[in-house]
Formats: structure tokens, C-alpha cells, sequence
């Protein structure tokens, strides 16, 4: 029998129960719509953390001050004050594979303007700061190299501060805000940058030169920390080690002591958490495989009901002059069908339900052509595989004894 | 000298059920030529069935040899068996067995489907002349619950009659049939018989037999008779001489 004959075949057959094969079908529509749309939800959260990091800025280089050892205790990382404007001028000077770099200093407090107040951040760099952490100006300016030299009172606010503090909606540049009792002048806003991939708020965040924070709201000479732009995001791991040399000779370390400092790049950060979602998405693969199995399972079921129900025609057909071999096509004909079939809606639905849920849950989804693939090719062999045993079932069938069948 | 469609030979069939051995053709033999209409009869029992399975190359003989149509059937495999029934063998079977929820027209197209060497178009002219020939032209798109008993039952002769094979093999083809509709279908078996068509009738009714030109008597796997008939009593006629009755 020829390949259109067979389908037609199969195609009647299925038709004479439409109600069954749907119901067979709804096994793979549901596999393979689970495994497009939970990959999907995979790879778009890996990807959205990616886009994310890559805007806080993917060639960031933070240097922290590690924990020291005083009196043979280890000190808490945050507490020890390594740190100093002249390992921010000393980097500026000798580590060539930057593009920029600037202190920071950053406090938490209270800011307060009129009758409203809200908890909030303080912090700031020199003028490369913005362009290190990828801030943007939305209104007003950015405070300029002689606000930093004179650690002038002036600040830039974030959308989230800005609602807070001047929630009417008038214009906040030139009012005057307190931020621990010390009065800052706003000069602009930034633009929004919303929820960082940590659940972090990063419009919450009000921005000063940081000699300001340092002298006047934390009246200290070391730094939290300092961020640095590698030249290029591939230069990072060797920017690294160009701090770290420059850094150990500045403090003085000799070459049995720990650093005292420690240096973190995007790089690795981005790393860490997409092999986080990585492993989410084999997870939930694996669960959506093992759904489009019982689907498969279903299918041989129904084949096995099939092929006992119609014993007689499978008789008939014999006896008329098919050979096994045609009767095993036609009942694995079938079965492919069935699950091509129920592959293609679970296809078209997988990549619906991935568009619903970024609508509807806010989630970010990346439909991936290798998934619909390979979800499609693992249908098509379910159909062979689960479809196989029926079809063979049925070809081995005594034709004498299928023709008395009742 | 005709053409010998059916030799038989000394054909033995054993069952082994458990460890008994049942023997359910002991020996048989005869020939048919072509353009003979042969009924085989029998009481349950008598082997008729297993016969019939051998002669429909369903089944083989334990011992002997079956040569249909000048091929030896004993020495072949499933799949040239197969071939065989779809080329030279025209079944009916007792219960008609056409497809449900098919038409008649694709009923008999069937056996088609299984000979590699017709088209399409092919197909469909000669299922339509088979169906000609059966005086079911009009039906073409009935199904078999559209269709009565009888009219089933011929499109069930026309699947047997359209891949044009040396000989049909009927299974107590008007079984489920009452005296006129078998009369009818006789009728049919005859004017097939007398276009020169090969016929084998296996049936226990001796009123049926009355039609067909030789008769073999099946007994306890034995041919018990194997008589040519004198004369043969004529469908037609026996239909038109039923009484006419209007109870149904």
C-alpha cells in the first residue's frame, strides 16, 4: 500500500472515533506544550537575568574590602577599612585595562523633605559613577568634578525616592531634601532602571558626590568600595589581576599575607546565576518529558484497544491479500499520526501559553526554536515507539483465528 | 483439455491440542477445472472448515500437496501466501465482513489497495465494474448499515469478483440470508458461473447445493462422495417459482 494510501487510511480510522484520538492526543498536546513553555520559562528567565546584569553593566569591577585579621580575630568584611582614595588614584594611574574608575561611599538614613520622609540609600562616586553603574539622567544634571572637589551638598534622586518624598508630582530639582539631618540640594533625577534580578529595588537610591557622603554625612576618610570599568567585558579577568598587583603593592602586602580586599566581576556574577537557571530549565524539562512518556503510554493503550477491536477487519485484510507488513504500517501510521498531530497543537499551544503567561504573570519568556525541535522529534519516536508494539501485535495475527474473532 | 484450477493431493491436517492429537483431514483428494461450480458439504465436524482454510490459503496442510492455478501453495512463505489470496482467491465470508462506516465503492476497492500493480484510476473503474456486475451501481456511496443483508452480501461478491482472481471461495456465503435473498444470491453465484468464473461453495444446506454442478461430501476429514450433478436446478427459476408473499 503507498505511503497517501496508508495516511488516508489512518486518517478515516481516526475519524471513526474522533472523540478517542482527541483524548489520546490531549497526552502529547499536554507533554509537549509542558516542555515548551517550561523551557521557555527557563531560558527566559536566564535570559532576562543576563539582559539585566548586563545593564547594571556586564564590565563592573567591584573591589571590597576582605575580612582582616586584628588580634587574631577575622573581621566581618563590611567593618574593616582597607580602602582609600589613594587606591582609587593609584588604579586611575597604573591599571591600564580601565576604562574608569570611582570610590564609593554609601550610607542608609532617613530622607526627609517637608512632613514626608523614607528609608533609603545614599551613595555616590566622582563623575565616573554614572557611567560605570549605567545610571542615566532623566531631569535636571549630574553633579560635576568641582561638586566632588568641594563635597558640595547637592543630589540626584531615584524614581522610587522621588515618589516617596514628593508624591503631588511637582518638579523635586532645586527643592532642598534632609538625608540624616544634612541638607542636600537636588539637582536631577534618574531615569528608572526597575527591579534588579535580586528583587532589589535600584530606583530606591539617592546619588552625591562621594566626598559628600564621606565628610559630611559619614565623616570618614576609607571607602566602601570601589567599582571600575574594564576596557571590555573579554579584559575583565585580566583588568582583575591588574588591580589585585596594583592594590597588594599600595597596601603593602608582602607575599605571605592574604589580600586584604577582594575583587568581584560581572562576569562571574552572571555566571553563577545562569547555571542557577540552567538547572531550572533541565528541571523543568525533565518533568515536562516525563509527561509527554505517559502520553506516550497512553497512545500504545489505545492502539492496543484498537487493534483488538478491529481483530476482524485486521482478518479481513488478510485474507484479501495484506501482509504483516502492511498491517503493521497501517496501525503505526496511525499512531504517528496521533502524536505528529497532538506535536503540532502541543507546539502551537506551548508557545501560546508561554505569550499568556508573560502576559498575564509578568514572567519573561524566551520560546527557543531547538525546544519546539526537539520536543516535536521526541513526539514523532513516541508515536513510533509507543505505536510499534500494537502495530507488531496486530501483524502477527492468525488470520483464521482473526476472521472468527468476536 | 480445460485448465486444472484446484489439485489436491492426499492432504493431511493434524491439531495438536495438549497432548492429543486431533486429525481433522485424513487424506484428501480431488481436482476442479476451471468453469466448475463445486459445493463442499458436511456436518459440523467434518473438516470442511480446515479445508476451507487450507483451500484459502489461510492455513497449510500437515502432509500433502495443494497446487492452485499451477503454484504449488505448500512450500511458500506468509507474504507470497498473502499475495496469493490477494491475486488469485476471491473470498465471501458467512457475516459478509465489509468495513463499517465505508462506502460500498471502497469496500470493494480493498483488495486493490493491496495489488502494487493498479492506480488510482484503475482501482475505481474496475470496483465500479465489479459493483456493475453484482446490479449494485446505484449504491456506490452506501454504507453497509445503508444496505440490506443481501445487497451487503453482494457487495461483499464484488470485492471477491474485482482483483479478477481464478476462483471464489465462498463460506456459507448465504448463511445469514433467508430462502429468497439466498435464491437471489445464487442466482448471482450461477450467471458469475456461467461467464466462466471458477466457484467454490462450502455450505451444509443440500438446497443450496441443488445449484451448483458437482457436490463433495466432507465425512470425518474423508470425501465421503464426489458426485456431478445431472441436473442443475436453476436460481432463477427457483426464485420466480417461490410464492409471493407481502409479510415483510
Amino acid at each position: 500500500m503507498s505511503i497517501f494510501n496508508l495516511i488516508r487510511l489512518a486518517l478515516l480510522a481516526l475519524q471513526r472515533n474522533k472523540l478517542r484520538a482527541f483524548l489520546t492526543m490531549l497526552g502529547i498536546i499536554i507533554g509537549v506544550a509542558a516542555v515548551i513553555a517550561m523551557v521557555a520559562i527557563g531560558q527566559g528567565s536566564k535570559e532576562s537575568i543576563q539582559s539585566q546584569l548586563g545593564n547594571m553593566g556586564s564590565n563592573m569591577i567591584t573591589i571590597m574590602p576582605a575580612s582582616n585579621v586584628a588580634g587574631g580575630a577575622r573581621l566581618e568584611g563590611s567593618s574593616v577599612q582597607t580602602l582609600t582614595v589613594a587606591d582609587v588614584d593609584a588604579l586611575k594611574k597604573r591599571a591600564t585595562l580601565l576604562s574608569a574608575v570611582s570610590p564609593v561611599s554609601s550610607s542608609r538614613g532617613q530622607a526627609i523633605s517637608g512632613a514626608l520622609n523614607w528609608p533609603t540609600q545614599l551613595q555616590g562616586g566622582n563623575t565616573d559613577y554614572f557611567d560605570i553603574r549605567k545610571l542615566t539622567l532623566q531631569d535636571g544634571i549630574l553633579y560635576s568634578e568641582s561638586d566632588v572637589a568641594s563635597a558640595a551638598k547637592v543630589c540626584l534622586l531615584g524614581k522610587t525616592v522621588v515618589d516617596n518624598l514628593f508624591p503631588s508630582g511637582e518638579n523635586p530639582i532645586g527643592k532642598v531634601i534632609r538625608f540624616n539631618k544634612i541638607p542636600l540640594q537636588v539637582i536631577g533625577t534618574l531615569a528608572p532602571k526597575g527591579v534588579s534580578s535580586f528583587g532589589q529595588d535600584q530606583d530606591d537610591i539617592i546619588v552625591a558626590p562621594y566626598t559628600t557622603i564621606q565628610k559630611r554625612v559619614l565623616a570618614t576618610t576609607y571607602l566602601q568600595n570601589i567599582l571600575a570599568s574594564a576596557v571590555s567585558e573579554d579584559a575583565s579577568d585580566a583588568a582583575v589581576d591588574q588591580i589585585t598587583s596594583v592594590l597588594r603593592e599600595t597596601h603593602r602586602l608582602r607575599a605571605t599575607d592574604e589580600n586584604n580586599f577582594q575583587v568581584r566581576t560581572m562576569a562571574e556574577l552572571i555566571k553563577t546565576l545562569s547555571s542557577t537557571s540552567s538547572l531550572l530549565t533541565i528541571l523543568l524539562t525533565a518533568i515536562a518529558g516525563i509527561s509527554l512518556v505517559i502520553g506516550g503510554i497512553g497512545i500504545m493503550n489505545i492502539m492496543y484497544v484498537s487493534v483488538t477491536e478491529r481483530t476482524r477487519e485486521i482478518g479481513l485484510r488478510m485474507s484479501i491479500g495484506a501482509r504483516g507488513i502492511d498491517i503493521l504500517l497501517q496501525f503505526l501510521v496511525e499512531a504517528i499520526i496521533i502524536s505528529i498531530t497532538g506535536g503540532l497543537i502541543g507546539v502551537v499551544l506551548g508557545i501560546t501559553a508561554s505569550e499568556v503567561i508573560t502576559l498575564t504573570l509578568g514572567w519573561p519568556t524566551l520560546v527557543s526554536r531547538s525546544s519546539i525541535i526537539l520536543s516535536f522529534m521526541v513526539c514523532a519516536l513516541t508515536g513510533v515507539f509507543f505505536g510499534y508494539y500494537p502495530a507488531q501485535k496486530a501483524s502477527r495475527l492468525d488470520p483464521i483465528e482473526a476472521l472468527r474473532y468476536e | 483439455m480445460t485448465k486444472k484450477i484446484l489439485e489436491i493431493d492426499n492432504i493431511k491436517r493434524e491439531f495438536r491440542m495438549g497432548t492429543e492429537i486431533v486429525r481433522a483431514l485424513k487424506g484428501i483428494n480431488f481436482t476442479v477445472t476451471a468453469g466448475e461450480f463445486v459445493t463442499i458439504m458436511g456436518s459440523s465436524g467434518s473438516g470442511k472448515t480446515t479445508l476451507l482454510n487450507i483451500l484459502g490459503c489461510l492455513d497449510k496442510p500437515t502432509s500433502g500437496t495443494y497446487i492452485l492455478d499451477g503454484t504449488n501453495v505448500g512450500n511458500q512463505s506468509r507474504n507470497d501466501l498473502a499475495r496469493v489470496r490477494n491475486l488469485k482467491i476471491g473470498f465471501v465470508f458467512q457475516a459478509y465482513n465489509l468495513l463499517p462506516r465505508t462506502s460500498a465503492l471502497e469496500n470493494v476497492e480493498l483488495p486493490l489497495f493491496y495489488n502494487k500493480a493498479i492506480g488510482t484510476q484503475e482501482r475505481r473503474e474496475k470496483a465500479i465494474k465489479a459493483l456493475e456486475a453484482v446490479k449494485l451501481a446505484e449504491r456506490l456511496d452506501h454504507t453497509p448499515s445503508q444496505l440490506s443483508g443481501g445487497q451487503q452480501q453482494r457487495v461483499a461478491i464484488a470485492r471477491a469478483l474485482v482483483n479478477e482472481p481464478v476462483m471464489i471461495l465462498a463460506d456459507e456465503a448465504t448463511g445469514n440470508l433467508d430462502t429468497r435473498t439466498s435464491y437471489e444470491i445464487m442466482a448471482l453465484m450461477q450467471e458469475l458461473n456461467q461467464q466462466g468464473k471458477t466457484i467454490v461453495f462450502v455450505t451444509h444446506e443440500p438446497d443450496i447445493a441443488s445449484f451448483s454442478s458437482r457436490t463433495i461430501m466432507l465425512r470425518d476429514g474423508r470425501v465421503q462422495k464426489d458426485y456431478f450433478n445431472e441436473n442443475v436446478r436453476s436460481a432463477k427459476e427457483a426464485l420466480a417459482a417461490l410464492p409471493v408473499t407481502d409479510d415483510y
